[in-house]
């Protein structure tokens, strides 16, 4: 069925040998949409982004980029160049410099000239506040300055939607700040984001929605004020105020 | 007739074996790349009954001495029919030997890389084919070269066990002097004086293209990570 969401997940199942780890997805998201996932470790909300771009092929349902069904697509090269994907453990390469990390997918994907490639790139990395460190090679950045290089390739592909798999959860505390800010500005740009995260402060201040899945399933999807204040279910408040508690309410 | 005038009268032919012995080396290795970079390959991207396979050659071809395989190749081969010059024979089996270790090689540079790029790479829209050479190869090139270096030397130095077989390599045209002049000392040292300078040569050479190449956070040298 056609829909007029940018992205729509319908019954999504997914299942590692015996476990089943998604039940039954389905939510949609809206262009210009920030919606958030939180939930337990294990419940199963990365592989919904890797089911989406199919870096793990869903088992059961439908996911719909616009109009188009995605799901079993052939052309997948061509669905993953609308998607950026920012990944928890960066999945930067290790032998291109910050730049050549963002012009790369521009050359060799999109093949756009290299210097029209280099300017994006600079346009990018100037938008994460990195242009400095244009000609740094990975192992000469933090943590946090490489999330900044992988956000800003993902931006570079100019997506339709990005995809956030634990941004910050391998940074130390001090470094998730720097992060967060990048994001709360592509948000406030008016990007299409789909963010799977523990940062409590963010998913609060920056969500149009929260979603909360546990188990393989969604519990309470809405306003995340709502949610935070006065949700429906009462696992969704001892979740929630537990990771409150760890990771604070503020954004560092 | 001092020492000097005799290495002086036995260098031609050492110098002969010489090229021999780098012939064999260079057929040996090459046969080492071409067939161990598949079996990398498949090591890595094959299916079970593929990695089966090729699990079995490595096996076999780590675990028979290279000596016992020149034997073999050169004296079992003709039992079944089959007959091959001893420089073939020679480089058959050193190259094959090599192919083995040179697949761990680069099944280990290739796996170093890491399945986080690879990903990365693919949620760009690259195909795996354009992520392996974009990616993964310009990688695990520069992290394999010390240890092709070092693999190379060990290659170049076990040429000598050709000469068991009747390859006419450094070794042997020195036996041959040796018989002739009865100064065994004075020509063996010169011979390890020569596979020294080659060997020298080879790793020389190959870090010389390593450093060239170099990029911080690749390899073991550029391995400073800060505490980030």
């Amino acid at each position: 069925m056609p829909t007029k969401h940018l992205l729509k997940i319908e019954n999504l199942h997914h299942s590692f040998g015996e476990e089943e780890v998604l039940k039954g997805i389905s939510f949609s998201l809206d262009k210009g949409e920030t919606k958030v996932i939180v939930g337990p470790s294990g419940t199963g909300k990365s592989t919904i982004l890797n089911n989406i771009i199919r870096l793990v092929p869903p088992k059961k349902g439908k996911i719909y980029l616009e109009d188009t069904e995605i799901t079993a697509s052939k052309k997948i090269n061509k669905i993953r160049q609308q998607i950026g994907f920012v990944f928890q453990d960066f999945g930067l390469f290790n032998h291109l410099t910050a730049k050549g990390n963002i012009m790369i997918g521009l050359t060799k994907v999109k093949k756009m000239n290299k210097k029209e490639a280099e300017e994006l790139a600079f346009f990018e990395l100037d938008r994460v506040g990195l242009k400095e460190y244009a000609d740094s090679y990975p192992s000469q950045l933090s943590g946090g300055q490489k999330q900044r290089v992988g956000i800003a390739r993902a931006l570079a592909m100019q997506p339709k939607l990005i995809l956030f798999d634990e941004p910050t959860s391998s940074l130390d505390p001090e470094l998730t700040g720097e992060v967060l800010k990048v994001m709360r500005n592509l948000a406030e740009d008016g990007m299409t984001m789909l963010v799977v995260t523990h940062e409590m402060g963010f998913a609060r201040s920056v969500a149009d929605e929260l979603i909360f899945m546990e188990a393989g399933n969604i519990v309470e999807q809405g306003d995340p004020e709502k949610l935070f204040t006065e949700p429906e279910h009462q696992r969704t408040r001892e979740f929630l105020f537990q990771l409150t508690d760890l990771y604070g309410a503020g954004e560092n | 007739m001092n020492k000097l005038e005799l290495i002086q009268e036995a260098l031609p032919y050492l110098l002969e074996g010489t090229w021999i012995t780098v012939q064999l080396t260079f057929w040996s290795l090459l046969i080492g790349i071409v067939v161990g970079l598949p079996v990398a390959f498949a090591q890595v991207y094959g299916n079970k009954l593929v990695q089966g396979i090729v699990a079995v050659y490595e096996r076999l071809a780590r675990s028979i001495p290279l000596l016992v395989m020149l034997l073999l190749l050169n004296y079992g081969l003709p039992m079944l029919g089959f007959r091959i010059p001893v420089f073939r024979a020679a480089v058959v089996g050193i190259g094959l030997r090599s192919a083995a270790y040179q697949s761990q090689i680069y099944r280990g540079a290739i796996q170093s890389v890491g399945g986080s790029q690879m990903k990365a790479a693919l949620s760009l829209g690259m195909s795996k084919m354009r992520a392996f050479f974009h990616i993964i190869a310009p990688q695990a090139i520069r992290i394999a070269i010390p240890p092709v270096a070092n693999e190379s030397a060990i290659v170049l130095k076990d040429t000598s066990l050709a000469f068991t077989i009747g390859v006419v390599e450094l070794l042997r045209q020195g036996e041959y002097f040796i018989a002739t002049s009865n100064e065994p000392m004075v020509i063996y040292l010169t011979i390890a004086a020569i596979y020294f300078i080659l060997t020298t040569i080879v790793n020389g050479g190959l870090s010389l293209f390593e450093k060239k190449y170099q990029i911080p956070g690749i390899g073991i040298e550029g391995g400073h990570s800060d505490a980030y």
